[in-house]
């Protein structure tokens, strides 16, 4: 049995944020396994530029800002395992794991830290009707295939959905010769931001269609065509609004699931919202010592934020491998209500910190010249007006420690919108 | 004089503008809640640039192609000529990040930079 | 090629013929108009072994359902094909349908079917606690089962081959003539093969065979079943097959788990014009979710992981066709074969065998028959101890490539190099259940067609998801 006082499951941006922070803060044996080939995650196929703006105040692409962690964990002695699946998660926090060389490993640590990641929701979770023919795909795939295999997916694209993945490869496959026919969004507005919607589908007059989507897939061997159909008020299609268009590719972008199957194997808590674990204001779920952050707690659309709560989660993994972990009283929830989704952390550990906590949500539609609330027992303790609120932008308020008096066990902090 | 419809891409607000170009000089921005706004449309309505990434083909890397960008954004209008010289090039592994692939691509001025080693 | 016996349709049954048939010394040729085996209705029905209560008595239904039940656990066990004995529930929600379970149980006991028993509401939601509360009780049957039915029909054919058979891969045959007691066979991509008897196991194609000798008794109406398929976190939600009563049009739409521990529920029925509709539509399925939570209120309909379209090979006559076409005596039909088809398929095998041997006269056995075929790996169902000995020995074992389903890369190089190899990424879905979970592929679909590219030697461009022009990816970005 080898044995570690952390282990991190997952290498991406969140995993070696963690593990570099628990690393700044006394933590000795640190272990990171990560699936794929190597460190980086996602990001090494997010080739686009964007990145790193909150964090290190300049543009990177993902893997310029993947390589920036990667260099700082090379540099410390953290050991990594790279190709290497953790295939179970005991009760009394042992990994089991895989690769080439090791073979089966049982690893035995203080705690874990959870960096899965997230994946995009396939064609069946959305059943689109039709035939099952080569050439439907999700975003993510395609990114694979272009930007690291280097091979064209597909020459006639047509994208469903209109988050920033759906958008970013619509300029993607347009730089590399292919044709992206339209791109459709169930919803009345875009998932994606602003930026991406000018330079990834104006630049190129891409047809965005908003409240629209994929009523029917053609083609017996590869996609050949796909029917597009607007949608009512209930987001059902309309009949008589159907539209075909001839393509060789369906790409679709249609939501992020954070992995949590390792986390349910090992009985976390998870929630129903955002599909990631429980967690207090530590990013420490309800089983002790094991820790979640990253995309697999709540999808993110900024790796900055990721990497700040991984900190976070890589602290709290110290605090609790040092015993400098203070023993929480009681813990109070936290609840989006009236337009707010969801709220992480969902609970606060009152273990007397004095530390001010952020709050991170996102709402379930667009808002505009909205204030923000935050109540307990009906009395607002915070409020701010907000320009524009919009389900594609993570927000997150500061609660000062002054505003975390005097609860009891059990007790609510209600995040919602006003207006 | 010109009107030019944009939206604006300096923040998640997306504000609908309406800039007036006379003799290439944007003479006034309308729509508009703040100056990065206006500042947005005159650079976008006078020298429109994009920041341009892809991938260049590698010899014997670990993966077939190799992720690049330009060091800097290029005119909005050069970017599919920016493309077709880079689809063009190959390099030699191994490469750095921050290795230059192409020097002033098309006489943009503009360097095109390795983003990942292969 | 000059063959005795040609076999046409690598389905479950065609498959199953050629494994009983290789044992005899004689040269046989399976031909499929598919890149692979198992894919027509074999691939895409319910996945179930029926207790053999529905067909009429003194049908060939009723008989060869009976006894290919009893065979199917044993044969399953012989050919390592995942298969468990879990039986079936026919649900009753009114008087009515309380009198509807009386019949099939009358029914059943005129075809011989072993354990059956109406259970009342309390046993039943005791066996069943998801089950509606509105239901009244229930037909119980012990001997329904679930299969994996394309990993049968492979093990099949993986058996015929190893004994000798010939598989002949996209070979749809298009015309046959019959000259000097020799039937010449050929095909559309202008192979020919030649064969002194001829076994017309194709489907829902079988009509067409029939006719190309000019036997047109057969008519073959596609009816085509909608299914959804859970993820595995609803797994549990049920323990044995759901059945609602049945109505004309089949045995209704049954939530079931499968031997994978997914849930699967449909099937839809629609008589469909031509042979090659397997499209889903919303109707159908919204459908197929209404009745879903008719018998199962609680049932999660979103975590629906994918969702498919089988055919059943309806025959207008309403009983299988299993006998020498009357034009032809050298030309044996087994046609007409929808449910209780995959069921009764080990003894339609049994049965066809008879029919040969009153055909061609005694035929000579081998002296070395294989009962069976090389168990293949599933990573996923071994113990820590068991994974671990696997790895020491072959290191690719180690390394995971999906990770919904677990499965190694040492699974898909087996299945790449097997008594029928793997040729395409379904292909290799079917053998090892890579990109079966709830990503559908997305993360290991670009590291199988690797993989499958680099065991076969061909460029990625090349590897399609099921043959012909099904190509992944469409060209190189550089």
């Amino acid at each position: 049995m080898l044995k570690y006082d952390l282990v991190v499951v997952g290498g991406g941006p969140a995993g070696m944020a963690a593990a570099l922070k628990a690393k700044e803060c006394g933590v000795e044996k640190i272990l990171i396994c990560e699936r794929d080939e190597t460190l980086g995650g996602i990001l090494e196929q997010c080739i686009h530029t964007g990145f790193g703006l909150h964090y290190f105040g300049e543009e990177l692409s993902g893997p310029e800002y993947a390589a920036r962690f990667i260099e700082q964990v090379e540099k410390t002695d953290i050991d990594v395992k790279v190709n290497t699946m953790v295939l179970d998660i005991t009760t009394n926090n042992v990994v089991i794991a895989i690769n080439k060389q090791d073979g089966l490993m049982e690893i035995s640590a203080t705690a874990i830290v959870l960096a899965m990641g997230c994946r995009e929701r396939p064609r069946g979770a959305i059943s689109i009707p039709g035939t099952r023919p080569a050439g439907v795909m999700t975003a993510g795939t395609a990114q694979r295939f272009a930007n690291i295999d280097g091979y064209l997916p597909g020459k006639e694209v047509v994208i469903l959905g209109s988050g920033d993945i759906g958008l970013i490869m619509a300029r993607r496959m347009t730089l590399e010769g292919a044709k992206v026919k339209a791109v459709c969004e169930l919803m009345p507005y875009s998932g994606g931001l602003t930026r991406n919607i000018v330079q990834c589908l104006d630049d190129f007059d891409i047809p965005l269609k908003l409240s629209h989507t994929v009523t029917e897939i053609r083609g017996k061997d590869r996609v050949e065509g796909v029917t597009i159909s607007k949608v009512d008020g209930n987001l059902k299609p309309i009949p008589g609004t159907e539209e075909y268009i001839p393509c060789d590719t369906l790409m679709l972008s249609v939501g992020l699931l954070p992995e949590n199957e390792l986390s349910r194997s090992v009985g976390i808590r998870l929630d129903k919202v955002t599909g990631g674990a429980v967690v207090d204001q530590y990013r420490e779920t309800n089983h002790e010592g094991i820790f979640a952050c990253g995309n697999v707690l709540h999808v993110h659309d900024l790796v900055d934020f990721v990497t700040q709560e991984a900190q976070t989660a890589g602290e709290g993994a110290a605090n609790y491998i040092l015993g400098k972990k203070e023993y929480a009283d009681y813990r109070i929830h936290t609840k989006g209500i009236n337009g707010v989704r969801y709220v992480v952390p969902q609970r606060i550990s009152m273990d007397g910190s004095e530390e001010p906590v952020k709050l991170y949500f996102r709402v379930g539609q667009v808002f505009t010249n909205a204030t923000v609330k935050v109540t307990r027992n009906g009395n607002v303790i915070y409020a701010k007006k907000k320009r524009k609120l919009a389900p594609g932008e993570m927000e997150n308020i500061v609660i000062k420690p002054e505003d975390l008096q005097d609860f009891s066990e059990g007790d609510y902090l209600f995040i919602e919108v006003e207006g | 004089m010109e009107v030019r419809e944009l939206t604006c891409v300096a923040c998640p607000m997306g504000c609908q503008m309406t800039a007036s170009i006379d003799n290439g000089v944007v003479v006034s921005v309308t729509g508009n809640t703040c100056p990065r706004g206006k500042k947005y449309a005159e650079t976008e309505c006078t020298h429109p640039v994009r920041p341009l990434t892809t991938t260049v083909k590698v010899d014997g890397g670990k993966h077939p192609v190799v992720p690049v960008k330009s060091a800097d954004a290029v005119p909005k209008e050069k970017m599919f000529d920016c493309m077709k010289v880079l689809n063009e090039v190959v390099v030699k592994a191994p490469v750095k990040i921050g290795d230059v692939i192409v020097e002033n691509i098309c006489d943009t001025g503009i360097n095109i930079v390795a983003t990942n080693i292969c | 090629m000059s063959y005795d016996i040609a076999i046409i349709g690598a389905g479950v049954v065609g498959s199953l013929i050629a494994r009983k048939m290789s044992k005899y010394d004689i040269k046989i040729a399976l031909v499929e108009k598919c890149n692979d085996v198992a894919m027509g209705t074999s691939k895409a029905n319910s996945a179930i072994v029926h207790a053999g209560f529905d067909a009429m008595p003194g049908s060939l239904k009723a008989e060869l359902n009976v006894r290919g039940t009893k065979l199917m656990g044993y044969l399953c066990d012989e050919l390592s094909v995942p298969f468990k004995n879990i039986g079936s529930l026919v649900i009753a929600f009114s008087e009515e349908e309380m009198e509807t379970l009386q019949e099939l149980y009358d029914r059943g006991m005129e075809n011989n079917v072993p354990g059956m028993k109406i259970i009342g509401q309390d046993r039943l939601h005791e066996l069943e606690p998801n089950v509606s509360k509105r239901a009244l009780g229930a037909l119980w049957a012990k001997t329904a089962s679930i299969v994996c039915p394309y990993e049968l029909t492979l093990a099949a054919a993986e058996v015929a081959v190893l004994n000798g058979v010939d598989l002949y891969r996209n070979f749809a045959v298009n015309d046959i003539a019959f000259e000097n007691e020799i039937f010449t066979i050929k095909a559309k991509n202008g192979k020919e093969i030649e064969a002194k008897y001829v076994i017309n196991a194709a489907g829902i194609y079988s009509d067409y065979i029939a006719s190309l000798i000019g036997d047109n008794s057969i008519e073959i109406v596609a009816r085509k079943g909608e299914y959804l398929l859970m993820d595995k976190s609803l797994g549990g939600v049920v323990n044995h097959v759901i059945f609602q009563c049945p109505t004309k049009m089949g045995k209704g739409v049954l939530v079931t788990p499968t031997v994978d521990g997914n849930i699967l529920t449909g099937p839809s029925a629609k008589d469909i014009e031509g042979k090659d509709d397997i499209t889903t539509t919303t109707d159908e399925l919204d459908m197929v979710r209404k009745y879903t939570s008719y018998s199962i209120p609680n049932v999660k309909l979103n975590a629906v992981i994918t969702s498919f379209a089988g055919l059943r090979a309806h025959s207008t006559k309403g009983d299988f066709i299993i006998e020498p076409s009357k034009v032809n005596p050298h030309f044996i039909n087994v046609a007409g074969i929808e449910s209780p088809g995959l069921s009764a398929a080990p003894a339609i095998a049994e049965y066809v065998q008879d029919i040969m041997l009153d055909v061609c006269g005694r035929l000579p056995k081998k002296v070395k028959w294989h009962r069976t075929r090389p168990e293949p790996v599933r990573f996923r169902e071994l113990s820590t101890v068991e994974r671990r000995e696997l790895i020491e020995n072959d290191p690719a074992f180690g390394q995971i490539v999906c990770r919904c389903e677990t499965v190694t890369e040492g699974e898909i190089i087996a299945a790449c190099h097997g008594p029928i190899p793997a040729v395409d990424m379904d292909g290799v879905k079917r053998r090892t259940r890579a990109g079966m979970g709830r990503c559908q592929s997305g993360f290991c679909g670009p590291k199988v067609a690797e993989i499958i590219a680099r065991e076969r030697g061909k460029d990625l461009l090349e590897v399609t998801k099921f043959g012909d022009n099904s190509n992944i990816v469409v060209g190189k970005t550089k």
